[in-house]
């Protein structure tokens, strides 16, 4: 979940009232956002820095707030205020409008065939007569940078720049060209780069370089000309230096390049939607016509509002309160969802029209959703349930473990992720490749391999605990993988029982004793070697994990479903384990197919 | 000892022919001899072949007499050379077994004159049966009539005698290697354990008997379907796609999913069930818009270790909708506890691997307020009453609530977990009818309990780091009980 930083005396000028903490926390629940820290400027500098100074009492007071991440208008204050005064009742939702201007004196952008490339889509908008202050300023810098760490996944999908329109002259042209025909100062510079030159020094730059991966290998790169070749930018990386935006600016040139249009237009909504508060005609953008090749064209931004019909009934009938049209038409409009009763035929209709700030309403739920919200989800009364059957592996497994804890073993819970190391050459084992599910991305050796076989959590947790007084007797019950060729993922859980008992000596017999004890209790006669009535004991050699002299196989109705043994010394070592160990490790769901 | 007189005899001899002989030229007792050549035999050091004798032993009464003299001979002599003697003096100076026997028997074989007064009839006897009994004694040979009559008398009796010949056997040493019946910490200590020779052990014969408590067999009664688990390798495309999580979504990333080198891609996916969820990714349906992105197969088919059990759940309720088109719509509850993945740094509060707490109601009419009543009373058996509902965001449910609940320890209100109802884009495209409704919730199971046990450290109470005292002494878990 994205978190907002806002100045707390800032929010509660723009919310027209000031809360207690408590009463603001509150506020947040019911809407569905949450007041995560309460910190300031100076407290966040100081950790950084790890100073230990005292706070001054006067310091301005931050407020982190955690805003769901498809709600992206919630990402600034301005948002952020807003949202909450429509809820409050204090406003009704805005109605955003682009500037009534004639095709012919709009500003355009041309998009070269080139583009397709590498970033085909771009969408535009330019806020007229702005008004900024310092906190407004640093909230509109601000929102780009939680736009381009959310929706624009990092400047992948989308990047915005914004442009101090005085100081361009349209029409401005989206190519695509070669790096080193790119030439421009960018910002925060004095020189003029190259741009391939730059994409070198930007390797070296902390903000910068997550973002060169994403044009770095492209033979050509993105960039925006004004008609007289001043360079806007070099999306997604860097603006040039010409047309930074300042406290001072009036006119704001917003470009937004994308390789996905629908968030292109939703980021540019957000920006276009949350700062238009500040132009002289609120609420009102000035559209930019986008001209592909080839002269289709369209014009950005879409302000226009998305409307739905939902039923009245579905609305009741999911959230389990009965309301009346009129009360759903005023919840809704809470929620800066424009809405109204409206009548098709015989069933009830409330008309609701999605403002451009509100992506996230994709389906009558979300509608519904937010009925909820406004009525108040802890108002919802209660609705009791009478109620059925269990699956049998579960509940063998509960009456296994019962029954080996009862037998005077400790059960523990291990790990299912563990080293390439440890489930191969540390048991003695050679990966044959056809039995382990391997990780990709491990974050660390620990997690390379799904384990096939459970005794590991064991004689790690015995290696850990050596200091332990003996005999140190363990078991668990838990699932393994297999390479499964024939199930749609190819691969397969096995769940399995494995016991440990380690001791001044090993303990064979008693692993024995549990074994002829769990047989038992799964009402499984010993029956003579080849017998397939019940189960039985075969001397085995060949399992390199245990003993040749002290290992077995457990044949349970003809099948071959587990081993014990005496575990072998070189594997004792690598676990770090002095005193010797038995170990029984055994399939269980062989007993639910008899 | 015996075992060493053994094999150091047979390594320059060819054969032992009689253990009996054998034993009484080493001096040792033949039992031990025997047992010796018992367990050498076992290990197929020797190879023996019975040997079987019958011999004719004295019994106790017997040997007092091959001692004493026979009855009939001591009377005799009782009797004076001269004259008589009273049969009630003579009979005081027996004990009353031997005087009767041996009045028997000297009147038998006419030695004495029986009356009131007894008397010589013979000036002097030979005592036959002493003389017999001793030679048996020494093992000599004596005729079958004698044997018979101290047979009758029991005074002796046939004893069977077992011994051994003995030759080397096919594992024949001179020294007789020690056999371990177990590995121990001294072996290993030693190192001695490379040439450790285990005795056979016998595997067709159960263990020992183990000590253990038994529990009265329970009856259980659960009210929900517990969902099969048993799959942490999940496809991307049942663990988000089938949930209505866009390809973009950041859980999607590598930074939060552990995804698969092997085996990396699912192979097989229910095809017209894709093309469903595609086109409610790409363009909507169902009602909805959609998310308007090119969704791409290949995401889908990325394998991964499920990030949450709602993967299972979203596989659970497929089939159910498949079920419902061939045999209409049966409610059903489900839940499930187990493990789940994520590709997270491990700290005090975080792990790699966690479990989770889900469950699901399908049915028809289902409300926001069914939800709240379930969770209230789901909680309630966790020991959680006082529970608050906060709207949330999720890709899969709409609406979504998250639990708070109020705990009285920390002063503050506290997240336990998170539910909603799925929505129609996830469960129209499985071919469920509009009007049936699913409602979930989940939470880990972790965090709950380091709560209730006062655990600050997750490793503590989980993996192999774990403090196996921890797990010793923590009591019974009591809440929804009190």
């Amino acid at each position: 979940m994205p978190t907002v930083s806002v100045g707390r005396d800032c929010l509660f000028a723009a919310l027209g009232q000031t809360y207690t903490q408590e009463k603001f926390e509150e506020l947040c629940f019911n809407f569905g956002i949450e007041l995560d820290d309460v910190t300031t400027e100076k407290a966040i500098m100081r950790k950084e820095c790890h100073l230990e100074e005292e706070a001054d009492d006067d310091e301005e007071v931050i407020y982190k707030i955690e805003v769901p991440a498809n709600r992206y208008d919630l990402l600034c204050l301005e948002g952020l205020a807003q949202a909450l005064r429509v809820f409050n009742g204090k406003e009704g939702t805005p109605a955003y409008t682009l500037a009534s201007i004639s095709k012919e004196s709009m500003l355009k952008i041309h998009v070269h065939k080139e583009t397709s490339k590498i970033r085909p889509y771009v969408v535009c908008a330019v806020l007229r007569d702005i008004n900024f202050d310092e906190a407004s300023y640093n909230s509109f810098i601000e929102l780009q940078d939680k736009l381009h760490e959310n929706i624009c996944r990092r400047r992948t999908l989308v990047a915005i720049g914004t442009h101090d329109l005085d100081t361009l002259q349209g029409p401005f042209t989206y190519e695509a060209l070669p790096p080193e025909k790119i030439n421009f100062v960018p910002l925060k510079q004095e020189k003029n780069f190259r741009a391939d030159e730059l994409m070198e020094v930007y390797k070296s730059d902390l903000k910068l370089k997550k973002y060169l991966h994403i044009i770095e290998n492209s033979p050509v790169y993105p960039v925006i000309y004004d008609c007289r070749r001043t360079v806007l930018s070099l999306p997604p990386i860097i603006n040039g230096a010409h047309s930074s935006i300042t406290l001072k600016t009036k006119n704001v040139f917003i470009e937004c390049t994308a390789t996905d249009l629908t968030k292109a237009k939703i980021v540019l909504n957000t920006m276009v939607t949350a700062f238009s508060l500040y132009c002289r005609n609120k609420y009102e953008v000035e559209p930019v016509e986008v001209v592909y090749d080839g002269g289709k064209s369209l014009i950005s931004p879409e302000l226009s509002e998305y409307s739905m019909e939902v039923p009245l009934s579905y609305i009741s009938r999911s959230i389990g309160v009965s309301l009346k049209a009129d009360e759903v038409a005023s919840l809704l409009n809470r929620m800066q969802l424009r809405a109204e009763k409206g009548a098709s035929g015989g069933e009830q209709n409330i008309k609701v029209s999605v403002p451009p700030t509100r992506s996230d309403v994709l389906h009558p739920c979300d509608v519904m959703e937010d009925v909820a919200i406004a009525y108040g989800y802890n108002n919802i009364p209660k609705t009791k349930f009478p109620s059925s059957e269990v699956v049998s592996l579960i509940e063998l497994e509960d009456l296994l473990r019962l029954e080996v804890a009862m037998n005077g073993f400790t059960e523990i819970k291990s790990w299912i992720l563990c080293s390439y190391q440890e489930n191969f050459a540390m048991l003695n084992r050679t990966d044959d490749k056809s039995t382990a599910v391997i990780i990709a991305n491990p974050r660390s050796a620990d997690f390379e391999v799904v384990r096939t076989t459970l005794m590991l959590g064991g004689l790690k947790t015995i290696g850990k605990n050596k200091n332990k007084s003996k005999p140190i007797k363990l078991f668990e019950v838990s699932d393994t993988v297999q390479l499964d060729g024939t199930k749609d993922v190819g691969a397969t859980n096995v769940r399995r029982l494995t016991a440990l008992y380690c001791g001044t000596n090993s303990g064979f017999e008693r692993i024995h004793s549990l074994l002829d004890r769990v047989m038992e209790v799964m009402a499984t006669p010993f029956v003579p070697i080849g017998d397939s009535s019940g189960y039985y004991i075969q001397r085995s050699d060949h399992a390199r994990e245990f003993l040749p002299d002290r290992q077995a196989s457990i044949i349970y109705k003809g099948k071959h479903i587990g081993m014990f043994g005496i575990v072998h010394p070189q594997v004792l070592k690598n676990f770090d384990i002095p005193d010797p160990c038995s170990v029984l490790e055994l399939d269980i769901e062989p007993f639910l197919q008899a | 000892m015996a075992e060493q007189a053994i094999l150091s005899y047979l390594e320059t001899h060819e054969e032992i022919a009689d253990s009996g002989n054998f034993a009484a030229e080493c001096g040792i007792d033949h039992a031990e001899i025997v047992n010796a050549i018992k367990s050498l035999h076992g290990f197929l050091y020797v190879e023996s072949q019975d040997i079987k004798k019958e011999t004719w032993v004295l019994t106790d009464e017997g040997k007092k007499y091959a001692a004493e003299g026979s009855p009939e001979v001591q009377l005799f002599l009782a009797v004076p050379a001269e004259g008589s003697i009273a049969k009630d003096e003579l009979q005081k100076k027996f004990d009353p077994a031997i005087f009767k026997i041996g009045c028997s028997q000297a009147g038998k074989n006419k030695w004495v004159e029986m009356g009131r007064q007894v008397s010589r009839k013979v000036v002097q006897v030979e005592d036959k049966v002493k003389d017999l009994l001793l030679k048996i004694q020494k093992g000599q040979v004596i005729g079958q009539v004698d044997i018979n009559s101290l047979k009758a008398r029991k005074l002796i009796v046939l004893q069977t005698w077992k011994g051994y010949s003995v030759r080397k056997g096919p594992s024949y040493a001179p020294q007789r290697e020690k056999f371990a019946t177990d590995l121990t910490r001294e072996n290993l200590q030693s190192g001695d354990w490379k040439k450790l020779k285990f005795k056979e052990y016998n595997f067709n014969a159960k263990g020992p008997p183990s000590e253990c408590g038994h529990l009265h067999p329970l009856n259980k009664a659960r009210c929900f379907e517990e969902m099969p688990t048993n799959r942490y390798v999940e496809s991307s495309f049942w663990n988000f796609d089938a949930l209505f999580q866009p390809q973009q979504h950041p859980a999607r990333d590598s930074h939060d999913t552990f995804f698969l080198k092997t085996p990396s891609t699912t192979m097989q996916l229910p095809e017209d069930y894709v093309e469903r969820v595609k086109q409610v990714h790409e363009s909507g349906g169902y009602g909805s818009r959609g998310y308007n992105y090119e969704w791409k197969r290949e995401e889908a088919n990325k394998n991964l270790l499920r990030t949450h059990t709602t993967a299972i759940s979203s596989r659970m309720l497929y089939k159910l909708a498949q079920d419902t088109k061939q045999n209409g719509f049966t409610p059903k509850k489900y839940f499930s506890i187990d493990r789940v993945f994520r590709n997270e740094a491990v700290d005090r509060t975080h792990l790699a691997e966690f479990h989770q707490i889900e469950g699901l109601i399908c049915d028809r009419g289902l409300t926001l307020g069914h939800l709240i009543g379930v969770l209230e009373d789901f909680f309630k058996r966790l020991g959680m009453s006082n529970l608050r509902f906060k709207p949330a965001y999720n890709p899969y449910t709409e609406p979504s609530m998250e639990i708070f609940s109020y705990h009285e320890g920390f002063g503050k209100w506290v997240e336990i977990g998170n539910s909603g109802m799925f929505r129609p884009e996830m469960l129209q495209p499985m071919g469920f009818p509009e009007d049936v409704r699913v409602i979930a919730w989940g939470l880990s199971l972790e965090r709950p309990t380091m709560i209730l046990y006062g655990i600050d450290n997750i490793r503590d109470l989980f993996g192999h780091r774990v403090d196996l005292d921890l797990i010793k002494k923590s009591p019974l878990c009591l809440i929804g009980i009190k």
